[in-house]
């Protein structure tokens, strides 16, 4: 079991709910996402996922498309983000998890990339555009490298295709909370509590749930009937209206502590089991 | 030879379901809807019914006598620019809305460069009653006004797409974010032979139309196949809509011609089989126009229908097994030969299909004069008289 496995499983056991933040690398510069990154795991993040930032990110709403937008200008490159994974790991014992799209790692070429990403010390992948029957042979890459491949799952995903995409993802399964792209919402749309019951008929795997998770109540909900929550555009928003890059990773870290905060209570998906 | 996709929709290492996870139980719905639909007899005659008596087919097979002379060969105009709307879009169009309408969906989304596919969608989506969505980059919408005042004018609501380069490529990433919002009630009408599977070999199959009427047209005409096929590629849906029918008939030599906007060595085109690299978007694997960190760059046409930076996959495989040649005719080489076929023959072509005449003038000089070629023209030029009339206006002011 590679580190994200390992510590949702710790989490697990302790009843707690996983709260991983989403920031875009290199927004608006690669200093401040190493700044950023070890403020967010002393304020209590759980594991922190990377955004690689593309150019055309279709899966994504207005938030992280100028995220991406603000990274590429600041000269943000897979290779760079790369590098920021590999001088934060002597920093952050929390797993790293990249996420993009697959066009970014696959012109980098996969066992490439596999390599470059276990030399730098990164825990997991979740690529957007790629599912399962695409990715096998970059995904066996990566395994072959000891990083995990995050699968994707969504409200529209069958039953069937759910235990597929629980059994073949690695560290936990992604479960989309809404139909749409990604981006704050005021509320939670609970149909996703149905998704993930049907996830936890047929397997075992931690469940972390996100896109439009906005709130400390929306964390706190999750944590109800799932392992963890992903937060990221409301995080991004609070980063981007930040006066300063200081002042960005004050008001991040101090938005994280609050998502966190009802997690420690929470009795975790532990709770359900 | 055979040139079909698997079961998953790859042509090749090209093709296939690059989306996400969200659209994948909605792809799995169109191509069982589509595979059980649209080869039905109900379907396949209220389709027919309507390419003859709604869109106009067939189109003219016309042997274009000025052209021939000029250019020692016999050449023939595929006349798409006659079908209902002004170009070949139409035929994918009414397909695909009717197999929405079979599939019970109320709303169509769609995007476009030109405006010719948001044109045809949005008559359509009148003829139909359907609902009508049509996303369209601003800077298109400032060089194509005519046709997003049409499409305004047929129902349809257009949403000006200020992201990214402004153009087709940003357009189509804010379709496909509505559509994984919205893919319970809408159904995503795809333009061309691009985008996750099953859309290429379903644009591919409802564009057909043109090369089988091409061949029946042909024999009857000269009692022979033709030696040549040209189209112009953007994403490739009228080219492949004349190839596919020929791609067993070995001795036809199919030529494709992309955008070389301001010349290949210039970085501004839209040449992704001549300089593109393997890559993913928009739902393929195809060629596309890429740096070496994965971020797609701009592509550049005169032609907002060319303005894409990848092609359709089974392009780039044609490509790849050399059944299918592909080159490129400049922004320049193009409003020369707008001009052109305007004297020469009365017709005054889009400056998507003024492309493929460009190459044609170059091309066929050097067949022998008993070669028969058959270049589609795709559409008509009216979108781009505005354009053109600058155009040749501020070439005139260079000249004094």
């Amino acid at each position: 079991m590679g580190r994200l496995g390992e510590r949702l499983a710790a989490l697990r056991e302790r009843g707690e709910g996983a709260l991983i933040p989403f920031v875009t690398a290199g927004d608006p510069d690669l200093e401040t996402t190493e700044a950023l990154i070890p403020a967010l795991v002393d304020a209590g993040a759980d594991a922190v996922e990377i955004g690689v930032p593309f150019s055309d990110p279709l899966g994504d709403g207005p938030t992280i498309q100028r995220a991406s937008e603000r990274a590429l200008r600041s000269g943000t490159s897979l290779r760079r983000v790369l590098e920021l994974v590999k001088n934060l790991r002597p920093r952050v014992d929390v797993p790293l998890v990249l996420m993009g799209y697959a066009n970014c790692l696959y012109t980098m070429g996969e066992e490439n990339f596999a390599i470059a990403a276990q030399s730098a010390g990164v825990d997991g992948i979740i690529v957007v555009d790629l599912p399962p029957e695409e990715g096998e042979s970059l995904f066996a890459a990566v395994r072959g490298r000891d990083i995990d491949p995050v699968l994707l799952a969504a409200p529209t995903t069958t039953s069937e295709r759910l235990a597929r995409l629980a059994r073949e993802t690695r560290g936990f399964l992604y479960c989309v909370a809404l139909t749409g792209v990604t981006g704050a919402r005021g509320t939670l749309d609970l149909g996703i509590e149905e998704t993930v019951k049907r996830v936890r008929a047929s397997s075992d795997v931690p469940v972390c749930v996100g896109f439009g998770v906005s709130k400390p109540e929306h964390a706190a909900r999750i944590a109800e009937f799932a392992d963890g929550v992903v937060v990221g555009s409301a995080l991004i928003d609070r980063i981007a209206a930040a006066p300063s890059p200081t002042a960005a990773v004050d008001a991040a870290a101090e938005f994280v502590a609050s998502l966190k905060a009802p997690l420690r209570a929470s009795g975790g998906a532990a709770a359900i089991r | 030879m055979k040139s079909e996709a698997d079961s998953r929709g790859h042509f090749g290492e090209y093709g296939g379901r690059f989306v996400p996870e969200t659209l994948t139980t909605a792809l799995d719905q169109l191509e069982e809807a589509y595979a059980r639909i649209a080869f039905s007899d109900e379907f396949r005659s209220e389709l027919d019914g309507l390419l003859h008596s709604y869109a106009g087919r067939p189109t003219p097979l016309y042997c274009a006598r000025s052209l021939s002379s000029d250019l020692g060969a016999t050449v023939y105009l595929k006349r798409e620019d006659l079908a209902h709307t002004g170009a070949h879009k139409i035929n994918n169009v009414l397909g695909q809305c009717l197999l929405a309408r079979y599939m019970g969906k109320t709303r169509v989304i769609a995007e476009t460069g030109a405006g010719q596919h948001g044109v045809a969608t949005a008559t359509s989506c009148a003829l139909m009653g359907l609902q009508c969505e049509v996303y369209m980059g601003e800077h298109d919408t400032q060089r194509q006004a005519l046709n997003l005042f049409r499409m305004e004018l047929l129902g349809a609501r257009v949403h000006t797409v200020s992201s990214g380069s402004r153009t087709l490529k940003d357009a189509t990433n804010e379709a496909m974010r509505d559509w994984v919002t919205n893919v319970r009630t809408t159904y995503y009408c795809i333009g061309s032979v691009m985008g996750p599977h099953p859309y290429p070999t379903l644009v591919r199959d409802f564009q057909r139309v043109i090369g089988l009427e091409t061949r029946r047209q042909i024999l009857d005409l000269e009692g022979r196949i033709p030696d040549v096929l040209m189209a112009c590629v953007g994403g490739g849906s009228n080219a492949m809509g004349l190839f596919h029918p020929f791609l067993d008939d070995d001795g036809v030599r199919m030529i494709g011609v992309e955008a070389a906007g301001e010349g290949l060595d210039s970085g501004r085109h839209g040449a992704a089989i001549g300089a593109g690299v393997p890559g993913v978007l928009h739902g393929m694997r195809s060629l596309l126009l890429s740096d070496d960190d994965g971020q797609i760059f701009p592509a550049h046409s005169i032609s907002a229908g060319l303005d894409y930076p990848s092609v359709g996959p089974e392009h780039a495989y044609l490509a790849g097994i050399g059944r299918a040649e592909y080159v490129s005719a400049t922004d320049e080489e193009a409003l020369d030969a707008f001009v052109y076929l305007s004297r020469a023959e009365g017709i005054i072509p889009a400056l998507e299909s003024a492309h493929a005449i460009a190459h044609a003038r170059k091309f066929v000089p050097s067949l022998p004069k008993d070669a028969l070629v058959v270049i589609n023209l795709s559409g008509r030029g009216d979108k781009d008289a505005p354009l053109v009339r600058e155009l040749l206006a501020a070439r005139r002011s260079e000249k004094h």
